[in-house]
């Protein structure tokens, strides 16, 4: 179905590239701008506590010489946006020497593995069901059933993780509180390993669902209202085309063009709700290491899991809008 | 048959729809005050929401102490009126929501802290209102470079999770004022209004109620306040109670981590201290849990707001206009 | 067409039918009891000005009326049939069969995201099954080369077609089941003068060959003057005439249809604009009488009282204006005529 056009694929690439390099830039330039130097008064406190901390010397020049302190400003700002493209964060504070990304290394995959199945069961879930309220072959029951199940929408996703694990975890105890894992369990492609994971995402996957699949209820239900008013849906109803074949090809088909652009709109918010309920149910994933981190004041790893989460967003977006042109044939040309 | 052909006006009940609602003042006048798209039930029952939650904050303070929303002003641990802790207290009336661990009185925390969560959300979405307004009307008027450098950067910016921009930032700067949290969140802001605006101006540029406006002379200005920005009110609340619910979000979450103001009582602050003193281990359910339904009465109010507003601005099937 | 009525019979019948649509203010009466015959293998015309209810017409001989709008009454008989109340899965397996649509509003009347192939090849397979795909290709293209389509449209999306273009592939669609009657409506209104003498050719070229009835709904009388046989006039949800072509442009005799024949422009000579604003009254509370008092010339004290009946002034010429009487001897009279008041 087409191909993507030069100018499409430039201006998804710049659109990356600027995300990244603003982000990149901001959290750079606003401690800087900030007043009462948080960095100098950072390294001052770190100077203080040294006395408690192994190897605090060298983490303290190391620290300095990363920042380059006394260096001018864009001197600092080009080395740093250096380290950065190279993906190097140099070494965690609170666990010198442990470099930054081994940390995330180990976080990633756990973040992103959630994130898929989450926001695949929201997306899927949401404008299922938003499809459903929007035709008029729906048995009405079941038009008055899915707004009760909506009624967490809205809600931030951190309220419902507080919310489920009371309730699933604290009181039914059906499922584990915390972590991605049972506990003393070895990591391995066994059905026992795999189950333990599956228990132990439940929750988490769910407090993400609840709250954010009436968002795509809601806008696939308009879309699809939209769509039925459209001239070809009147065609196709003449045809004599069986209902659920219009529904589909005709109806959701092309509703659906819409909520995948506003899939990439939202990601970065949904990204950040995923962070925080990994940190509520300490889920091994970039969440609990930022917040680790932030009660470690363990700057550098601060840095580079939140620098990687926008990366992973910005590359989630990018991709989202490389597929689209698949499914809607009409992008291509509309771009020149 | 929507179509968007002109010659058809009485032949589709889309047209019908529309045509009832361009005629309704000139024919028959209103024929009371209540007959006003504004009167939406979902938007009165998520305005009278977000009032009374308010009103709690305004008036709460008259009828109770705020300073029990500071450390160490009330006994540790007790439960709410009614329930009995792990160690056997039970509520007492002084206390009616009970306590935290480290003597903060639960009813003072809301009083104190729903109003501020709000504040917070307020004025970044208003910064962030004020700017996108001016550059949505930028793009969509003067389009051309203005228009591709407007639209690249509020496509980047939709794309960066602010969350994560915000916890670095904070995670340096410490200390944190409840406004400096929110202007730093109202830079993130800008783009939803923006794109809003951009999109509605370029469909109403070609409208004709404009181009008349613009045939008889009037002045780009005169057409973009006097005609186009009246027809924009509802897409504008809508999206400016969007926002706000995007910046409640992103102050919660900084908030939640241990990154919000903290000299200041919020209730994001108060779920990150029930987290940090295990309060679900100890089952002292009032103490996350307060702030958690209040918060969450909150974001239903506002996205009851947003959906009546959502009715208003398209009168049920903005499809024939395409 | 054939002369004598017995040879011809009519394969649909409207008898009354009303489609009204609801609103919070009462019922728009957009058809309002209309009734006529369609013959085996004519083109019948269905004008009248904007609103007339002439497109919601055929969305009730389709049966595709959809809410606010219903069938509030009458009949429409299919080879006998009546369609009414017939249950959907019913009406599914005459549609395009029996009944074909092209629409109006040719550039949105395809889906966007579904090749040109497929749209067509999807109503095949819904009403004969599963087929072959090489025949099924083979067809396709035949269909296309029928409508004069080049045979790489075939892999087109609709974005890729000019509005000519697209028309003709609706055409092709119509045409793709051998259907007993397709209904035309406003087929050529949206495209430019060329193009739609081009799909207008088209048109009558695929009506000749297959011999299929057509209803053919539009506004432009020139162009329906020379694409059908008879025209039925509708003016606000009524048919207020119904005559063979020629003799509604020679003799038009409904105030209404003589307004619209006088406003069709000339080159010879200039004329003033007759027709100055459309339907008058409120579509709900139609006035009491004929429904064209509020901008006949000529309305009469009884105009405003009793609705006229439909009277056949000639053999194929029906009016409803209460300007005819029949004498009692059986012969025709115009009544302002006899009053001398012109």
């Amino acid at each position: 179905m087409g191909g993507i056009t030069f100018g499409y694929l430039a201006r998804r690439l710049t659109v990356f590239f600027l995300t990244i390099w603003i982000s990149a830039t901001l959290i750079w330039l606003i401690p800087r701008v900030a007043p009462g130097d948080p960095i100098s008064a950072m390294v001052a406190r770190m100077t203080r506590q040294a006395g408690y901390v192994e190897n605090s010397d060298v983490i303290i020049e190391g620290w300095k010489a990363r920042f380059g302190l006394n260096d001018p400003l864009p001197v600092q700002y080009l080395r740093y946006l250096g380290n950065i493209i190279r993906l190097d964060f140099g070494y965690s504070l609170a666990f010198f020497p442990t470099p930054v990304n081994e940390i995330i290394g180990r976080a990633l995959p756990w973040t992103v593995g959630l994130l898929l199945v989450a926001i695949t069961i929201t997306f899927l879930l949401g404008n299922f069901l938003g499809a459903l309220l929007a035709w008029r072959q729906t048995p009405r029951l079941i038009k008055y059933i899915i707004p009760l199940g909506m009624i967490f929408t809205s809600i931030p996703s951190i309220l419902a993780a507080l919310f489920l694990i009371y309730v699933f975890a604290y009181m039914l105890d059906w499922f584990p509180m915390i972590g991605s894992y049972a506990r003393g369990m070895q990591p391995a492609f066994n059905m026992e390993f795999i189950a333990s994971v599956i228990k132990h995402g439940t929750l988490p996957a769910l407090s993400i669902v609840l709250v954010s699949f009436g968002y795509w209820t809601l806008g696939m239900r308009g879309m699809m209202v939209t769509v039925e008013g459209e001239d070809y849906m009147h065609l196709a109803r003449a045809k004599g085309l069986n209902p659920f074949y219009v529904l589909y090809r005709y109806m959701v088909r092309n509703a659906i063009l819409p909520q995948v652009t506003a899939l990439a709109i939202t990601l970065g918010t949904l990204v950040s709700g995923q962070v925080l309920v990994e940190y509520i149910f300490s889920y091994q994933g970039m969440g609990t290491v930022i917040f680790t981190a932030i009660r470690n004041q363990d700057y550098t790893v601060i840095q580079g899991a939140s620098f990687f989460v926008i990366v992973l967003t910005a590359l989630s977006v990018l991709i989202i809008d490389l597929i689209y042109p698949m499914i809607d044939p009409r992008i291509t040309y509309e771009r020149k | 048959m929507a179509s968007t052909n002109t010659d058809h006006p009485i032949e589709t009940p889309f047209e019908l729809a529309r045509a009832e609602t361009a005629r309704k003042p000139k024919r028959m006048g209103r024929l009371n005050r209540w007959d006003t798209p504004w009167f939406n039930s979902k938007l009165i029952t998520g305005v009278v929401i977000i009032g009374l939650i308010l009103l709690i904050g305004i008036l709460g303070r008259l009828f109770w102490n705020a300073d029990l929303a500071y450390t160490a002003s009330s006994p540790l641990n007790l439960p709410p009126v009614g329930f009995v802790n792990t160690r056997g207290q039970a509520g007492t009336w002084e206390h009616p929501l009970g306590t935290e661990n480290s003597g903060r009185d639960m009813l003072a925390l809301m009083i104190v802290g729903a109003p501020n969560s709000f504040m917070v959300g307020v004025i970044a979405a208003t910064v962030g209102m004020s700017v996108g307004i001016i550059l949505g009307f930028s793009a969509g008027f003067l389009g051309g470079r203005v228009d591709d450098v407007i639209r690249l950067l509020s496509d980047v910016s939709i794309t960066i999770p602010a969350l994560m921009v915000l916890i670095v930032i904070q995670a340096l700067l410490k200390q944190i004022e409840l406004t400096t949290m929110a202007l730093l969140i109202a830079l993130f802001a800008w783009p939803s209004p923006t794109r809003l605006i951009r999109g509605q101006v370029l469909s109403m540029r070609e409208s004709g109620y404009v181009l008349m406006a613009k045939l008889s002379g009037a002045s780009s200005f005169d057409i973009m306040f006097k005609e186009i920005l009246p027809n924009l009110l509802p897409y504008l609340a809508a999206s400016f109670i969007g926002n706000t619910t995007g910046a409640i979000l992103a102050a919660i979450g900084l908030e939640v981590l241990g990154l919000g103001p903290q000299r200041v009582p919020t209730l994001g602050g108060t779920i990150y201290f029930a987290i940090e003193g295990a309060a679900l281990l100890r089952n002292m359910w009032w103490w996350w849990g307060l702030p958690t339904l209040t918060l969450a009465i909150m974001f239903i109010g506002l996205l009851l707001i947003n959906l009546g507003l959502d009715e208003i601005a398209n009168p049920r099937l903005r499809q024939a206009s395409q | 067409m054939t002369e004598s009525k017995e040879a011809r019979h009519p394969v649909l019948k409207v008898r009354d039918l009303k489609v009204y649509y609801e609103t919070p203010k009462g019922d728009v009466l957009a058809v309002d009891g209309i009734n006529f015959d369609l013959y085996e293998g004519e083109t019948l015309g269905l004008v009248g000005e904007s609103g007339c209810g002439k497109s919601t017409a055929a969305m009730g001989i389709l049966q595709l009326v959809v809410p606010p709008g219903r069938i509030a009454g009458g009949e429409v008989l299919l080879e006998g049939h009546s369609l009414l109340g017939l249950p959907e899965n019913m009406l599914r397996s005459i549609r395009w069969i029996k009944l074909a649509l092209i629409p109006q509003g040719a550039m949105n009347s395809l889906n966007p995201t579904m090749k040109v192939c497929d749209q067509i090849k999807d109503v095949i397979i819904a009403h004969e099954g599963k087929r072959a795909r090489k025949d099924i290709r083979q067809r396709i293209l035949k269909l296309l080369a029928t409508v004069g389509l080049p045979g790489r449209v075939y892999d087109m999306y609709p974005h890729e077609l000019s509005g000519g273009m697209k028309q003709r592939v609706c055409i092709a669609m119509a045409i793709a089941l051998n259907p007993t009657i397709i209904i035309a409506d406003e087929a050529t209104s949206a495209l430019d003068v060329v193009v739609q003498r081009i799909v207008a050719q088209t048109l009558l070229k695929v009506k000749q060959a297959l011999g299929v009835s057509m209803i053919m709904i539009g506004h432009d009388m020139g162009l329906m003057a020379q694409m059908v046989d008879r025209i039925a006039v509708m003016y606000a949800g009524k048919i207020v005439e119904i005559a063979p072509v020629a003799d509604l442009f020679a003799n038009p005799r409904h105030p209404y249809s003589q307004l619209l024949i006088e406003s069709i422009p000339s080159l010879k000579e200039r004329k003033p604009l007759k027709i100055t604003e459309g339907i008058t009254h409120d579509p709900r509370n139609p006035p009491p009488g004929c429904i064209f008092q509020l901008r006949c010339p000529f309305v009469m004290d009884k105009c405003r009282v009793v609705a006229p009946p439909g009277l056949e002034v000639k053999p194929g010429q029906i009016v409803a204006c209460h300007l005819y009487q029949e004498n009692k001897d059986g012969s025709m009279v115009n009544v302002a005529n006899a009053a001398g008041n012109t």
